[in-house]
Order: structure tokens, then sequence, then C-alpha cells
């Protein structure tokens, strides 16, 4: 499994172009914030169109604009876990959990309700709603809901910036089981030295420019 | 029901069925135009969207006019429909068209707003958990504006009740075809003896309005409850449709 990213995309008045390829199984994006590290894992899950150039994952191409390839983010197999969680409001915790689950093909699903509840301590939420969570429940449930949507590589976004430091340590827990025990890539975006240092197996630099 | 009069009540029951009408009539077009306000960025948007508020700030008796001149005997819209033996001049389904042209601006408004509040990145987030554009919309987009939704169309009936303007320039104030309550009251005020009738058909529109305009109130300050983002601190968001 390999991320190989080669994109620009123009944002407003600025430009951003990245180049990497990353075997290992947890590949951190990291700098500053504001350099258009999350229109990078925007252009990977397919919400962003990059004005050209090539994204494939596992061998497998997303977005390639030389062959006009650009898959639809639902046709991406990406667990996407956003910065601010971003569970549907109008829904309970077990509906958010079992939103992308019920639409994958049974084939694809790797993982159970039950399973993703045990995995992340969520199995006592499923009845509440998602403004009732603290951030540390509602970052675990939006965990739970990539992963039981059968991706074939999560994407995080800076899924611990909203954390006080007790639930970044419990989250950043959790993220090293999904990387060591369910061995799910993850192109992870953050601006934390510390956390990319313990986390990732390899990092990609981007800076301004 | 002593309270009215069986005339009183065929009145009231013409007064729904032309708001009821008018109101289902607009939703469709009143939602694709919100639509398209809410989500499209076109050149000539400024020009749509002061074409759809024209209703609220023309003269009814104008609207009433050019709705004379499109959907009358010779109107160009008047003489389409003449080939299926519709017509609505002098009709209740005339009244139904005035009312849902009154009605439209306000609906568009509510169900706009109610748009512009669903957040986008939680339609990006069911996309990548593999919910396709309409798989999206049916159970992101849809829900989350619903409250919005109902409210436009609480306020559409509401409007298509108070209808008079427009409606007696267009169809006339026929009793049992076009006469609905406003019509009734203006009517009932030339006559001599009307005073009662006045009163009572009066009291039916204010408790009509006023329990329209209550549920919308509560189904907007319940879009207002949901349709943010999720997590902790949710701005109390409160918005005015009127």
């Amino acid at each position: 499994m390999s991320f190989e990213v080669e994109v620009q995309i123009a944002r407003g008045n600025r430009r951003i172009a990245v180049s990497f390829a990353g075997q290992s199984r947890l590949v951190a994006l990291f700098g500053p914030s504001g350099v258009g590290k999350t229109s990078v894992l925007d252009a990977v899950a397919g919400l962003l169109r990059p004005d050209a150039g090539r994204i494939s994952v596992g061998g497998r191409v997303l977005f390639d604009s030389a062959n006009g390839v650009n898959l639809p983010p639902e046709g991406r197999e990406c667990g996407y876990v956003f910065q601010d969680a971003r569970l549907f409001p109008h829904m309970n915790v077990r509906d958010n959990l079992l939103y992308g689950w019920r639409l994958a093909r049974p084939e694809h699903r790797w993982m159970s309700l039950d399973e993703a509840c045990a995995f992340l301590g969520i199995g006592h939420l499923l009845e509440r709603r998602p403004r009732t969570l603290s951030g540390g429940e509602a970052q675990r449930v939006a965990i739970g809901r990539a992963l039981l949507s059968g991706p074939r590589f999560l994407a995080m976004d800076e899924p611990l910036a909203s954390l006080d430091a007790a639930r970044r340590e419990e989250i950043m827990a959790v993220i090293e089981r999904i990387r060591d025990e369910l061995e799910l890539p993850i192109l992870y975006v953050s601006h934390d030295a510390a956390e990319v240092a313990r986390l990732a197996g390899e990092v990609v630099a981007i800076g301004a420019g | 029901m002593s309270l009215l009069s069986p005339e009183e009540w065929s009145i009231v029951a013409l007064s729904l069925k032309v708001g009821g009408v008018a109101m289902l009539g607009a939703l469709p077009l009143a939602f694709a135009l919100a639509w398209v306000l809410a989500r499209v960025r076109f050149p000539g948007r400024v020009v749509l969207d002061a074409l759809v508020h024209l209703p609220l700030v023309l003269p009814p008796v104008v609207t009433g006019w050019l709705l004379l001149l499109g959907f009358g005997a010779q109107g160009p819209a008047g003489r389409f429909l003449a080939h299926f033996g519709i017509t609505l001049m002098f009709r209740w389904t005339g009244a139904a068209l005035a009312s849902a042209v009154m009605a439209l601006p306000l609906m568009v408004r509510a169900i706009r707003l109610s748009l512009e509040a669903v957040d986008p990145r939680l339609e990006g987030a069911a996309r990548t958990l593999g919910a396709g554009p309409w798989r999206c919309f049916a159970t992101i987009t849809l829900p989350l504006a619903m409250p919005g939704v109902l409210a436009g169309m609480v306020l559409g009936f509401a409007r298509s009740l108070g209808e008079f303007g427009a409606t007696i320039t267009f169809v006339s104030n026929i009793p049992g075809q076009t006469q609905t309550l406003p019509l009734a009251i203006y009517g009932a005020l030339q006559m001599p003896d009307g005073d009662a009738t006045v009163a009572r058909l009066a009291v039916v529109s204010v408790v009509l309005s006023l329990g329209a305009l209550v549920v919308s109130e509560v189904l907007t300050r319940r879009g207002a409850g949901v349709s943010g983002s999720s997590g902790r601190g949710e701005p109390e968001r409160h918005r005015h449709v009127l």
C-alpha cells in the first residue's frame, strides 16, 4: 500500500504544489497552518479537484488529469476524519456510525458496529445526539463512522487539534491501534511536531510556496 | 356550527382550498428557485433574485393585471391552456394562480435561508462515506433544510389566504367561485347590513393567520437547532424569514 500524490492546486491567489510517494502505514503531511495541507487531503478524498496532477493510493488511480480520471468522493473508499468531527446533527450516534456502513457494498465492509463500538469504546453513546457529545467522544464517533464505511485508507485532518491534553492522548492511542492492529494506511495532516514524530512512519514537509 | 352561516363556511372552505392548491403548486418552483439562488453562482443571479421578489413589492393590482395579460382569454398562456380546455379567468384555479404568484417570494426566501444554513462540509462528509449526490441530498441536505421548507409552506399558505389585490383584478369577486375570505370581507363591507359578517370573517382570518405564523416560527426555531455543524458550542442561530 502506498500513497502517490503529485498535484497542483490553485486556491484564490495561492498555489499549492505537492509531490510525494509514501510507503509507510502512516504518512504525515507536516507543516505550519495555512499552507494548504487540508486542501491536499481534500484532493485525495475527492472533495476538491486539483488543477493538474495524479493521485493514486495502493496502486489505484483516484485522479489523473492527463488521462481524465477523477473518481467522485463516493467512489474513492477513503475514510475521512475531519478536524471538527463533522457528525450529522440530525442523526443519533448509531445512525452516524452506520451511515457509510449501510452504503458500502457488503463485501467491502470489514468491521461491524459492535466491533467499532468495542474498538473505540463508544457503545454507551449510540442513542445520543452529536451535540450532546464531548469533543473526544465526537472524534471517536467520527473515526468509527469512517472505519465502518469500509475504507481502503484513512485521511485524517488534525484529528487532535480541537481536543484537550487528556483527550489527545486517548485519540492518539486509538490512531496507533488503527495503524498497528487494523493495518489501515493513513494519510495524516498535522502541524504538531511531537504528534507527527510519535505517529508517522514517513513525514512529508509542506512549506509555503 | 352556529358561529358561521353555511355560506360563510363555504367561503372559508374555498379559501383553504385556494390557499392549499396555491401553496402546493408553487412549492416545486419555489424549491427549485431557492436551490438555484442558494447554491448556483451564475451571471444574472441578482436579476433572478429581483424577479422572484417582484410580487412582494409590486402593487398587487399590477400583478393581477399582468396575470390578465398572460393568462386571460387573449393572453399567450391563456390561449395555450385553452387548447386543453383549461380556463383560469374567473375560476377558483385562477385565484389559486394569483395566490401562488404572491406567495412564491416568501416561500423562496424561507427555503433559500434554510438551504444556505446547511453546512456544505456535512455534505462533503456524506460523499466521502459513499453517498452519491442524490442520496446526499435526500439524507443530509433535505432533512436539515426541512424545517425551513415547512416554514416556507406555512408562510406561503398564510400569504395565499390573505391574497386580495391580484386575485380580485385577475378573477374578480364571484361568490362560490373566486370569493375567498378577503374578497368576501370586502364584499360584505359594501353591504349596508354586512357588519356582523365582516366581523366574523375577520376573526376567522386573524385566527388562521396567527396560527400559521406561530407554526412557521416554531419550525424556524427548531431548524436553527439542528442545521449547523456538529460538535460542542453550537451557536444558537435564529433566523427571521420575514
